[in-house]
């Protein structure tokens, strides 16, 4: 039955990622993208909350209330905060969900206490490549079986590569398609060069490269072609997710902005050309948001969501440029100072394009 | 409680039998009277009014209320939105019936449409005049009561009244028609009052010849000491001199409030309309060997491939407004914004990809062997009617910023 109102455990769940968004991550937002890193101490405070620890299994410490509904509505309200640092708080979930998902026992249990611990521990995964023709489905990065043992070559880019990393989920190519390995961060072969980009700064990412890495087959998950396509579905759906929620942020800052700033002794937002801009902003958010929602629901129901990702994730990528572009436009000059949120909005969303599964579900 | 985006089991069987009616019913005639404007639909009228009306009652599944309501409306204008509006149904003038009368003005003024046999009849809602559309505030059709007769006597015109020749001129139907009893005290002074269809000094001057919809009758109405007893006042007589929506006042309050109920319906049509034109659209993709892939990269998608994935995006997130909307009538909650939210976004978002549809068949689509080009032009009027899409953007505007009228205007 059709019902848009999220359950009292979903309602209390907002609550709480609301409050410490805006407590403990907005205040530092700039902090962080200047620093080029989250502050240590919300990482801390964030995995107190056990917000990925809740969707991992039972069996290794975790939660076991994985809900593809409810980690898009985490997400939303932890990137209104800023979405870099909200990347950085999700980050164990982009190794622990497809170990969950698709790691033998024994890696299950290598990996997964690790990241339910007493302090936080990132998580990260390699898809995109650095190419402007990069095919998520089609990665040239190559796994070739050798014995009992692969052989992993090629470059990724966009890979978070967090303070303390220990493992990296690594998508390649192999001779069944797409195939999924775990590679601990400090195995030969493996190189990393920090990435400098326009936004995200908040969340440090490295181009990643693998030269005839050999990992023992055991490294492998069980994820077929058709897991890792829908990984990438519930990584669109979580980053669109995410986009909705910094698009929100920009709008609310833009909209309080507007009836404060005067020109000609009265507020702009009294002038429909800004007024119009501003409903038209929050009229694309609601329904982006609902596109996200309907996707998880997807999700959650066990269906194919790969149609419904694609919309979702595409459908966000344009509203949160043009609502983040359009929060910079009605801070006017003062939109292009790095003192005022719009830019860094505008910046972190940018990327879009090429995001794919900076976070997963 | 939990979100939740699985259609009822009542749902499912509205959409598929009203989808077959739109199928059997509406599509084999939706050029005739494209062509034949201001032609009566006999066939389609005559099957609502005989079978159509009772055709689903018998179906009742648990449904979503008014989201199912929205259903219909959107596989209905899939079928024609023209013929749509010229149902033989309370349509408008019923939704201000339920959102302003009483339980005895709902009895009295709509229980003919439930009745079985008879000849068809429409209700209708009369607001706009030569010098005022968007501003609703500024009728100048005025109400005089006669404390002898203890009749209202009302005198105007009344332009772009949807179904107004039906109900105006159908006996047992009936146009809700705004005027004021006290131009001095605006919004306050603006009340609505039923005509019966009929009712002498009520004059149908004609109807438009418009863009698209031509199934749909488009009358101008001529008011001229047109007397009704006050018991066909919706809401109370008394004016309010201060802003109206911030007091119990049901008058103009009230039969704004009518558009918080049509305006998800509305943007549900243009849905209908929009999914037409996409529907037909992918289709001949499909036949011409044209595949839509959900899962290549952007920069390998042809343009054609990206346009369809965006007009589908704006088609669901329009639809999810809309449902938005009408659930929250449902839930009882107050969706005067999400209600202006859907009709912006639907409206705005079909009159795109219409167009867009026309351009990607390019001679195909402006031809009237389809029906591709009919399906724009109705569509348009979507952006328009129950509200511009400039006045949504206004309510919407007025809410989120927490700005009274007098503010943003």
């Amino acid at each position: 039955m059709i019902d848009f109102e999220p359950g009292e455990e979903q309602a209390l769940i907002i609550e709480t990622v609301h409050a410490f968004a805006e407590n403990e991550i907005r205040p530092v937002c700039r902090e962080a993208d200047e620093a080029g890193e989250p502050p240590a101490s919300v990482v801390e405070a964030a995995h107190e909350l056990g917000l990925v620890a809740n969707s991992l299994p039972e069996a290794h410490g975790g939660g076991g209330e994985r809900s593809a509904i409810t980690g898009v509505l985490i997400a939303e309200e932890l990137a209104w905060g800023d979405m870099a640092i909200a990347l950085a708080v999700l980050s164990p979930g982009l190794l622990g969900y497809p170990v969950a998902d698709f790691g033998s026992d024994s890696l299950q249990s290598e990996i997964l206490p690790g990241l339910m611990g007493d302090s936080f521990v990132p998580g990260s995964l390699a898809m995109v490549e650095p190419r402007f023709d990069f095919d998520v489905l089609r990665p040239q990065t190559t796994a070739k079986k050798d014995g009992s043992e692969f052989l992993l070559d090629g470059v990724k880019c966009q890979v978070p590569w967090l303070e303390g990393l220990r493992h990296v989920v690594v998508i390649a190519a192999d001779d069944e398609g797409l195939a999924a390995f775990v590679l601990p961060c400090g195995i030969e072969g493996l190189s990393t060069e920090a990435e400098l980009k326009m936004g995200l700064i908040g969340l440090p990412t490295v181009e990643l490269t693998l030269s005839s890495v050999r990992v023992d087959a055991s490294a492998r998950l069980s994820a077929s072609d058709a897991d890792i396509r829908r990984m990438i579905d519930r990584g669109r759906i979580a980053l669109a997710a995410a986009g909705v929620g910094t698009a929100r942020a920009s709008f609310e800052v833009s909209r309080d902005y507007a009836k404060e700033r005067e020109t000609f002794g009265q507020p702009i937002a009294t002038r429909q050309a800004i007024a119009f801009k501003l409903a038209d902003m929050a009229i694309e958010i609601d329904g982006a948001r609902l596109l996200v929602w309907e996707a998880a629901a997807a999700l959650d129901r066990g269906e194919d969501a790969a149609r419904l990702a694609r919309l979702a994730y595409d459908q966000t990528m344009r509203v949160a440029l043009t609502v983040t572009d359009g929060a910079v436009q009605v801070y006017g000059g003062h939109g292009y100072i790095r003192e005022y949120l719009p830019e860094l909005h505008l910046r972190n969303v940018a990327g879009f394009a090429s995001f794919e599964t900076l976070t997963l579900l | 409680m939990t979100i939740d985006f699985e259609l009822s089991e009542g749902s499912k069987l509205a959409q598929a039998h009203y989808h077959e009616v739109a199928l059997q019913h509406m599509r084999p005639v939706s050029r005739k009277y494209d062509l034949a404007e201001h032609q009566l639909p006999t066939e389609w009228v005559d099957y609502w009014w005989n079978e159509g009306r009772f055709a689903f009652q018998d179906k009742m599944a648990p449904t979503d209320g008014f989201v199912t309501i929205c259903l219909q409306a959107e596989e209905l204008c899939w079928g024609d939105a023209g013929l749509y509006l010229r149902m033989p149904t309370p349509a408008l003038g019923g939704s201000a019936v339920s959102a302003a009368g009483t339980a005895e003005q709902r009895k009295q003024f709509m229980s003919a449409f439930r009745e079985e046999g008879g000849h068809p009849i429409w209700g209708a809602m009369a607001i706009t005049e030569p010098q005022a559309g968007s501003d609703a505030a500024a009728i100048e059709t005025t109400a005089d009561f006669d404390a002898e007769t203890e009749e209202w006597i009302l005198n105007g015109t009344k332009i772009f009244c949807t179904a107004g020749e039906g109900a105006s001129t159908a006996d047992g139907g009936f146009i809700v028609v705004w005027a004021t009893i006290d131009k001095s005290a605006g919004r306050g002074g603006i009340k609505s009052f039923v005509v019966m269809a009929n009712t002498e000094g009520m004059e149908l001057i004609g109807c438009e010849k418009k863009l698209g919809i031509r199934a749909s009758d488009t009358a101008t109405l001529r008011f001229d000491n047109c007397r009704v007893p006050k018991e066909n006042l919706l809401g109370s007589a008394e004016v309010r001199k201060k802003d109206p929506s911030k007091t119990g006042d049901k008058g103009f309050k009230g039969a704004m409030a009518t558009f918080d109920a049509s305006r998800p319906i509305v943007a549900a049509m243009a849905t209908g309309v929009g999914r037409a034109a996409l529907d037909f659209l992918k289709e001949e993709l499909e036949r011409q060997g044209v595949e839509i892939r959900y899962d290549a990269p952007p920069r390998e998608l042809t343009a054609i491939e990206r346009d369809v994935i965006e007009m589908e995006a704006e088609l669901q997130a329009a639809r999810l407004l809309t449902w938005r909307a009408a659930w929250m009538m449902n839930a009882g909650k107050r969706n005067n914004l999400e209600a202006s939210m859907a009709k912006a976004k639907a409206g705005l978002a079909v009159t795109k990809i219409t167009q867009k549809t026309v351009q990607i068949l390019g001679p195909v689509g402006y031809s009237k062997k389809l029906l591709v080009e009919k399906w724009m032009r109705d569509a348009k009027i979507n952006d328009i009617y129950e509200g511009t899409q400039q006045i949504n953007q206004l309510i919407v505007a007025r809410r989120i910023l927490d700005y009274p009228s007098a503010m943003l205007r």
